[in-house]
């Protein structure tokens, strides 16, 4: 118990400097809002351009569409804010070596290359995505309660869960391929797949998707708790999966450690 | 002019050198690439049979065509990006390149010019699964194919004046982040990569008809793709020669004024 909390203050003691670093540079607030108003309309336009050649796009609405992006847009300024960062970072501190100075720290390894990064301003992202939830929401015209309301943000977090032992999972293929700063280019290819709902990919690529890289768990399966589509195995099985990642990635992170050599340093 | 030769082909020889030695990596770089369009393309796809197999003119297996293609155009459109221009100048690599007796961007483009063999080489694998999984209809005249193999090669030179261009604009501020992503999406929407531009309202393909963007999807695309007459295909070459020509003026014009700006950041 004594060590979680030390985590815990250690976490905090980070993300206060993220912020504190971050506010200095107000402006970047107004860039950072102005980035996301053209996410927004992007995906907009897009929404639009399909919507004006057809009504619905397999089996699923434009207001239940939309509550798709919000989702897609509140769960990437999660990424963008807080994990994608910290993966970067590791990235480049095992291409250059210097990853020694983390790894002798007196913490666990895993657990302070996941939060010393913080992107306060990245969170305008979850802000807009969910005004743009909100709206979905009132668009169908369904009435939340409660019970309805906090499986939706336990899916969401499971979805981050499962996010974050993707990239970490991915970032640790580093310990033996050194360069990979193409994976940010892949996992952002892959996570835009989640702009709209898997059921309508082909079944490859949907169990790809789901299991191989977990975008549906992170986007759509919340989507389907707002749309009334979520039935008791998926949530059961995010759950699992959740587990699961969570065991491989440390038992990768482990296998990555013990074969990283110190390259430069 | 020899000098320039001999410095593009060894330019060039040296990007087939590097890149061959990093083949997991441009293979994460191309999966991650070959997500995008299979998305289209399933969107429309899925769109299509909802109405009875086609869309806007396009069948399925026309849709599949036009994104497989797509997807090499895509890799010809590989050009050096605005960030990382921002990264040079932040950086400060950029006082190195200077000292060099040539224009920095020469380097630049035969770089990624050399790096395209190797990545087309890599993409005939990914090509031929995306075609057994979505089997595209295709059947391009000679004509077309010429103009197809011209074209990709113009669109390259279209983007890659676009990119420094946009990227020489940190010279001036080094916040340029939003501009870049308006950029983006412009280019996402206007160029045919989301969508073929023949599906878009009657008054956007009129916009995107004066704009350089649909010159460098689209127009590749559609030249082996649709059923353009040669005229079509010549015009079309032409607007490429014509924006490729702007952009090295404007890059020149630019360049003129924003590098007594630059006072060599970092080392």
């Amino acid at each position: 118990m004594d060590g979680f909390m030390r985590i815990v203050r250690l976490a905090w003691s980070y993300l206060r400097i993220g912020i504190a670093n971050e506010v200095q540079y107000r402006v970047n607030f107004f860039i950072q809002i102005l980035q996301s108003f053209i996410a927004l309309a992007t995906g907009l336009i897009g929404l639009w351009v399909v919507f004006s050649q057809t009504t619905r796009l397999g089996g699923w609405s434009q207001p239940e569409l939309l509550a798709v992006m919000g989702i897609y847009m509140l769960m990437g300024g999660v990424i963008q804010s807080a994990i994608q960062p910290n993966m970067q970072r590791l990235m480049n501190e095992i291409q250059d070596g210097t990853l020694d100075f983390t790894l002798t720290k007196p913490v666990d390894g895993q657990i302070l290359v996941s939060i010393r990064e913080f992107r306060f301003w990245q969170l305008t992202d979850v802000l807009v995505g969910l005004v743009v939830i909100i709206i979905a929401v009132f668009q169908m015209q369904v009435r939340l309660g409660i019970g309805q309301a906090l499986v939706f943000v336990t899916t969401l977090l499971l979805g981050g869960i499962m996010i974050y032992c993707f990239w970490l999972i991915l970032t640790t293929t580093a310990f033996w391929l050194i360069r990979i700063w193409e994976l940010v280019n892949l996992f952002q290819g892959l996570y835009a797949a989640g702009r709209w709902p898997v059921t309508i990919y082909p079944d490859w690529l949907r169990i790809g998707l789901t299991f191989l890289v977990p975008v549906a768990f992170a986007v759509t399966v919340p989507a389907e708790v707002l749309t009334n589509r979520l039935t008791p195995l998926t949530l059961l099985g995010a759950f699992g999966l959740a587990t699961l990642l969570m065991v491989l990635a440390r038992f990768i992170w482990r296998l990555g450690v013990h074969s990283y050599s110190g390259a430069s340093a | 002019m020899k000098r320039y030769i001999d410095f593009y082909l060894t330019a060039m020889k040296f990007a087939v050198l590097e890149q061959v030695q990093y083949r997991a990596q441009n293979y994460f770089y191309m999966v991650g690439m070959i997500v995008e369009p299979t998305i289209y393309l399933v969107v429309w796809t899925t769109i299509a049979r909802q109405q009875g197999g086609s869309v806007g003119g396009y069948t399925t297996g026309g849709l599949a065509a036009y994104y497989i293609v797509w997807t090499l155009v895509r890799q010809m459109n590989v050009v050096l990006t605005p960030y990382d221009w921002e990264n040079r100048i932040q950086h400060g690599r950029l006082s190195m390149e200077l000292m060099r007796p040539m224009h920095p961007i020469h380097w630049d483009v035969a770089y990624f010019a050399g790096w395209k063999f190797v990545m087309v080489f890599l993409w005939i694998p990914i090509a031929v699964v995306l075609s057994l999984i979505f089997k595209p209809t295709l059947n391009p005249t000679g004509w077309q194919v010429g103009g197809f193999f011209i074209a990709i090669w113009g669109a390259y030179l279209v983007r890659t004046m676009m990119y420094e261009m946009l990227g020489l604009i940190t010279l001036w501020t080094t916040r340029v982040s939003a501009i870049f992503e308006l950029f983006f999406a412009l280019e996402l929407i206007l160029s045919g990569r989301f969508v073929p531009m023949t599906l878009m309202p009657a008054w956007v393909q009129h916009i995107a008809y004066y704009l350089p963007f649909q010159w460098t999807f689209f127009f590749p695309i559609n030249s082996l793709v649709g059923s353009p007459a040669p005229i079509d295909l010549l015009t079309g070459l032409g607007m490429q020669l014509m924006w490729i020509l702007i952009g090295v003026a404007v890059v020149k014009v630019v360049w003129h004024f924003g590098i007594h700006r630059f006072s060599s950041v970092g080392n």
